[in-house]
């Protein structure tokens, strides 16, 4: 079996899965976003009463943070007196960031759980060899009444990484490869597992990079074979015992694409779709691309490591008048060494905007939105037409790097002089 | 439950993504019919206010990619539509469907062999969808033991009170 498929059979009861069969499974952590208000709603609806364990399931509160306007503001509410009402031992309010980089932060996410999330980039746990998916609202409150949710047993796909990345290609490059050639829709319904070379020797943030933007393919979950990186990260953090789960070595994939990392350039994801992929220097030598907006934040891009090498390439640069760079730190502890080291003081200096952390902008929420007829490069996962305001603003998807070696100029810029 | 539906179409194209059924900018709305009134706007504004009441809804490949919004299932359902057909669906958005009673079908190549405003039948149990105009019967795909057990409950919640008692 696979890693995923011990996950499954182990949280159904089962001593084996096979791919196809519909399984029950017990979720370890449920997490609720603030867009899913909803939840509670359908938790009523269904005769809802208490959730089924108060330490099993938790709000974030980071589309909406801090909230906009009196609707949302009036949303949290809701959830809050939810919250309360529950006693419900995790919370996280406006004052934390991103859901997936705020739950591994707090130690809910541990390799061998399963957590679902109503949100689809809970792939982004497959970095911690966890079985992360993304739900609606009514299917979470389903899970808050019963502590379970059934799922069809995926087909698991193999995306072998080989090689070392060359300077200036990021895990967002290495995605943004991936996704060009599997497309949109190359995954759906099925698992991803990362393997290879460059998957082995990844740090935590690079792993989550990638496991984000699975989803981004369709994926129902990712996987990576936790390393040493992760387990020192999970062993400090931890709050419950874990096992780590191992694929069989018989095991036999659906699918299996191989990548060469080595041979990787900078990519970026043209407007206005995520498999729109072309490589950083064909796009630059069909003209300057002038922008509007850089944006680094996000849970595919607003890491410490992300920031980190935005500030590199940006101390001593003045960003050019009538362009702006927003950050929007993943979380309070990634802004806060973020501060510790300097970096948001040189981001500052050179003419970033820092916000709140949380999701910002990324979805069209609040502090970046577009204009009609603006055009914004992004760390961000997704460019589909409106996704950070107008349908008629232009996004480009690309490494922190690039974004911030874009802003020396304000038009798409190779990051490779710059490091 | 009914097993045959009937309605006009509006036909759109491929990849389309949770932020064009229902953008971001509107998430916080909780009223359905509200919900209902900006389905699809990030594709074209005039689509809800003009949507056949019971219509259905033809798409290319990965419609419902993107965001675990419920908001678009449930603004698709509010705008009148009662079912999807489509090269393909991203599954969270067939989950969050199959929950709320909207029909997500499965139907290869639906998107050429139609033409915008024809009325078409669709019979969940036969697989097939009829082109009322012209008489065509076209194949599509049938639903899994698990999605049929839901929708022949009426649907996640009902299942789920009768389930606790409620």
């Amino acid at each position: 079996m696979h890693a995923i498929e011990k996950i499954l059979a182990k949280n159904s009861g089962r001593k084996e899965v096979k791919m196809g069969e519909i399984v029950t499974a017990k979720v370890d952590f449920a997490e609720i976003n603030d867009l899913y208000l909803q939840t509670v709603y359908s938790f009523y609806e269904m005769g809802g009463e208490k959730v089924w364990d108060k330490e099993r399931c938790a709000f974030v509160f980071d589309h909406y943070a801090p909230t906009p306007d009196i609707k949302s503001a009036a949303n949290h509410k809701e959830m809050r007196e939810f919250a309360q009402k529950n006693g419900l031992k995790f919370h996280f309010d406006t004052n934390c960031g991103v859901c997936h980089q705020v739950m591994p932060e707090a130690g809910v996410i541990y390799p061998g759980m399963i957590v679902v999330a109503t949100d689809s980039h809970t792939t982004t746990h497959g970095a911690f060899g966890a079985m992360g998916t993304g739900c609606g609202a009514t299917d979470m409150a389903t899970i808050l009444m019963t502590g379970e949710l059934w799922f069809r047993v995926p087909e698991i796909i193999e995306v072998r990484l080989e090689g070392k990345a060359p300077k200036g290609v990021f895990p967002k490059d290495v995605i943004l490869a991936v996704l060009g050639k599997i497309r949109a829709d190359g995954a759906v319904y099925k698992a991803i597992d990362f393997t290879g070379s460059y998957v082995e020797e990844l740090n935590v943030a690079g792993r989550m990079t990638i496991c984000n933007m699975a989803v981004e393919m369709g994926a129902k979950t990712a996987y990576m074979q936790p390393n040493q990186d992760v387990l020192d990260y999970v062993s400090k953090r931890a709050v419950r015992d874990y096992e780590v789960q191992y694929t069989d070595p018989d095991y036999k994939y659906a699918e299996s694409y191989v990548f060469n990392v080595s041979e990787m350039e900078p990519e970026l994801a043209c407007p206005s779709s995520v498999e729109n992929v072309h490589t950083l220097s064909s796009v630059v030598a069909d003209g300057e691309v002038r922008l509007n907006q850089g944006y680094i934040g996000s849970c595919t891009g607003g890491r410490f490591e992300d920031i980190e090498v935005a500030a590199k390439i940006l101390k001593g640069h003045h960003i050019p008048e009538y362009t702006r760079l927003v950050i929007v730190p993943a979380s309070r502890e990634v802004m806060m060494r973020c501060m510790q080291k300097g970096y948001i003081q040189d981001l500052m200096e050179s003419g970033a905007t820092i916000t709140t952390p949380g999701c910002g902008a990324c979805l069209g929420a609040h502090e970046g939105i577009l204009a009609p007829g603006e055009v914004c490069i992004t760390s961000t996962n997704r460019n589909f037409p409106g996704r950070m305001g107008s349908t008629e603003a232009l996004m480009y998807l690309a490494s922190p790097a690039t974004v911030a070696a874009s802003m020396i100029n304000g038009t798409i810029t190779d990051p490779r002089p710059y490091l | 439950m009914e097993t045959k539906v009937t309605g006009k179409i509006i036909i759109v194209g491929d990849n389309i993504d949770t932020d064009q059924i229902y953008p971001g900018r509107f998430l916080a709305i909780t009223d359905p019919k509200e919900i209902g009134s900006h389905c699809l706007c990030g594709v074209d504004e005039a689509i809800a206010p003009n949507f056949p009441q019971g219509g259905i809804v033809v798409a290319g490949r990965n419609f419902g990619c993107g965001s675990s919004r419920e908001h678009a299932p449930i603004s698709l359902l509010n705008m009148g539509a009662s079912a999807v057909l489509a090269d393909s669906f991203a599954r969270i958005f067939f989950r969050n469907s199959i929950n709320l009673g909207l029909l997500p079908i499965i139907c290869k190549g639906i998107k050429d062999k139609v033409k915008e405003g024809q009325t078409l039948t669709l019979d969940i149990e036969a697989g097939t969808v009829t082109i009322e105009e012209t008489g065509e019967v076209l194949q599509c795909e049938r639903l899994g033991d698990q999605a049929m057990k839901i929708l022949e409950a009426g649907g996640i919640k009902p299942m789920m009170r009768n389930r606790f008692g409620k």
